[in-house]
């Protein structure tokens, strides 16, 4: 028996770090398994911070960089975690880098981490983080662990980009704050519905439908 | 005609199975059954079905409807372009500025609704069918005259795509697509939308001295902050310059007011429901209960000791003013949107009304609430319906003796 369990062992060890496994772990949350439009997770920051690039920027990079770190550290220390305070440990590990984050956005980007205001603070309940914690990291090796939360961060920050890509050029005529339609001699009037939440919404929508139209998506009966 | 004909059984073979263009097969149809009867037929052995109200007729009835009110909104645009720059003018003259305002308008409307329905008939192989009929033409009559035009085409784009086709097509949406339209823009372009922008005024300059553009809700929610009399306010309003009597009682009833083009006239919309409610198109319950909510509403703010100006406005004027009978009558009736069930139906329908007054009155951003009344009431019709049904089950669940 234990010679079965080491040849086991062996095999796993043999793993390419960029087994076609591994490299799923990346590539899924990005298209089939994203965490905003398929998962319908984060939705709330998604909405409120996407009124221009930049923030949207700030946030997508500082939730990857949580994500990535709770995810190996909970990990890292998934056998030493009593279940019945599970909870609490992952918060008490997420708040840890949401705190670095917040701080260091407020020491490096002080214009931005203004206006990101409370949604850097709210990462820690962002439910992205959280259910990477309790489906992927609770039960995986550090380093899948990892790649998941790379994996789910950057599928969180596509989709937040895309989002402040249209609403900062149709509300603003703007990219990253540069007038974008001015700059190519076009007069724009700005379309209020979409620096409004809803108009974020709206986008998140259309994204969804586009996104399930190519992959064949169909709503089980 | 023979020419029109025989140019398309010749283009015919190349949109049919096999054909070259056989994607484009629903737009070659749609354009063929538009210009001749469809020679498909029931078999003779068939149940031969003479006359039923499809949904062509049914969409061609609410048009109909709609003429009166489109016509004298015409006129009323060039009524009011003449009174804002102190101009005499025929009734040939303001109907023709009118013409000039509103065929493009419609123009436009039409033609990116039918182009967008085209597009999704051959992306979902369906052929063409009516639902945009109805739609295109109320698109225009809920527009202020002035409104650009890319602005109408962008609104109907959104419409159509976001508020209908997103849905599944023709009677799948949720929301009313026309107040949808308004909707985008309203909060999209609100400069274009609110304010002072009801009259076509071609350069802003030459109005006659003292002329003001706030229309009736305008001018009844300023009272709020005066606290003059609203009836008062109304009746001198225009005295300045020179359009004396221009919001007395029956002039608004009648609709020689500023307004969107087709809204201003109540008793052009009361015509239209007596068309809609004889043909059975359109239900007498939903326009009863909007009249009548909106009344009940006017009301009750009535008596509430202290009330603001506003609230102390005789409810009646509720009815004549701003867009409240065009929303009832062509709007709130939309059989898609309204609920289903007859109870459900007053409910609704009074539902939108009270809650119309409560908006016009309440809420100073929004100085007109039909719009955003019937497109909550759009949302919760089928909720409506819910509890009527399982009201229904209940009640007779306790008469059934098992």
């Amino acid at each position: 028996m234990s010679e079965v369990a080491e040849l086991v062992k062996e095999e796993k060890k043999a793993e390419p770090l960029f087994s076609k496994k591994n490299r799923k772990l990346i590539s899924n949350p990005l298209d089939s398994d994203n965490p905003i439009t398929v998962q319908v997770l984060g939705i709330c920051s998604a909405l409120a911070v996407t009124t221009q690039m930049v923030p949207a920027l700030f946030m997508a990079g500082s939730l990857l960089f949580v994500t990535v770190f709770s995810n190996l550290f909970i990990s890292l220390m998934r056998n030493t975690i009593p279940s019945r305070i599970r909870i609490i440990v992952q918060l008490a590990v997420v708040s840890l880098w949401v705190i670095m984050v917040d701080q260091l956005l407020k020491a490096y980007a002080y214009d931005v981490w203004k206006q990101l205001s409370v949604f850097v603070g709210l990462i820690i309940t962002n439910c992205i983080v959280m259910g990477r914690l309790e489906a992927f990291a609770m039960g995986n090796k550090p380093w899948p662990s990892l790649l998941d939360g790379l994996g789910n961060g950057l599928g969180y920050g596509l989709i937040l980009l895309l989002v402040a890509f249209f609403r900062e050029l149709l509300g603003g005529g703007a990219l990253f704050g540069f007038k974008v339609f001015e700059a190519i001699g076009i007069k724009y009037q700005g379309n209020g519905l979409m620096l409004l939440p809803a108009g974020a919404c709206i986008i998140v929508g259309i994204i969804i439908w586009v996104q399930r139209s190519l992959n064949g998506y169909r709503e089980a009966h | 005609m023979e020419f029109l004909r025989k140019s398309l059984d010749k283009a015919k073979h190349n949109f049919e199975k096999g054909g070259k263009l056989e994607k484009y097969y629903y737009a070659f149809e749609a354009l063929e059954t538009f210009l001749f009867a469809p020679n498909t037929t029931t078999g003779k052995k068939g149940a031969q079905i003479r006359d039923a109200v499809d949904l062509k007729r049914l969409m061609m009835t609410v048009i109909i409807a709609m003429v009166p009110c489109l016509l004298f909104g015409m006129w009323n645009v060039g009524h009011q372009h003449f009174l804002a720059l102190g101009q005499a003018a025929s009734f040939a003259d303001k109907f023709w500025i009118g013409l000039l305002k509103t065929v493009p308008i419609i123009v436009v409307s039409y033609g990116v609704g039918l182009g967008i329905e085209f597009v999704f008939a051959i992306l979902r192989k369906h052929p063409v069918n009516e639902g945009y009929l109805v739609t295109g033409m109320l698109i225009p009559l809920i527009m202020p005259a002035d409104i650009p035009l890319w602005q109408v085409a962008v609104a109907t784009a959104f419409a159509v795509i976001i508020g209908k086709e997103a849905f599944g097509g023709t009677g799948m949406n949720v929301v009313n697509i026309a107040l949808t339209a308004r909707a985008f823009l309203y909060f999209a372009y609100p400069t274009d939308i609110s304010g002072e922008v009801w009259t076509y005024i071609p350069d802003k300059t030459a109005v006659v001295a003292g002329y003001s553009g706030a229309t009736p809700l305008a001018v009844a929610a300023s009272a709020i902050e005066t606290k003059a009399n609203v009836v008062s306010q109304f009746n001198q309003f225009g005295a300045t310059w020179g359009a004396e009597g221009i919001y007395s009682f029956s002039s608004l009833f009648l609709g020689t007011q500023p307004g969107c083009i087709g809204e201003t006239s109540t008793l052009m919309c009361l015509i239209g429901a007596f068309i809609l409610v004889v043909t059975g198109v359109g239900s007498w319950r939903i326009i009863a209960g909007v009249f009548g909510g909106a009344y009940v509403m006017g009301l009750v703010l009535n008596l509430i000791p202290g009330g603001n100006a506003f609230m102390q406005m005789p409810a009646y004027y509720h009815l004549v003013i701003g867009g409240l009978a065009f929303g009832a009558v062509f709007m709130a009736t939309d059989p898609v949107t309204a609920t289903q069930t007859e109870t459900g139906k007053w409910f609704y329908g009074i539902l939108i009304g009270v809650l119309t007054v409560l908006i016009r009155v309440f809420n100073p951003a929004y100085p007109e609430g039909i719009m955003l009344a019937i497109l909550l009431m759009n949302v919760f019709a089928p909720l409506i319906d819910y509890f009527v049904v399982s009201a229904n089950k209940k009640r007779r669940l306790q008469r059934a003796t098992v």
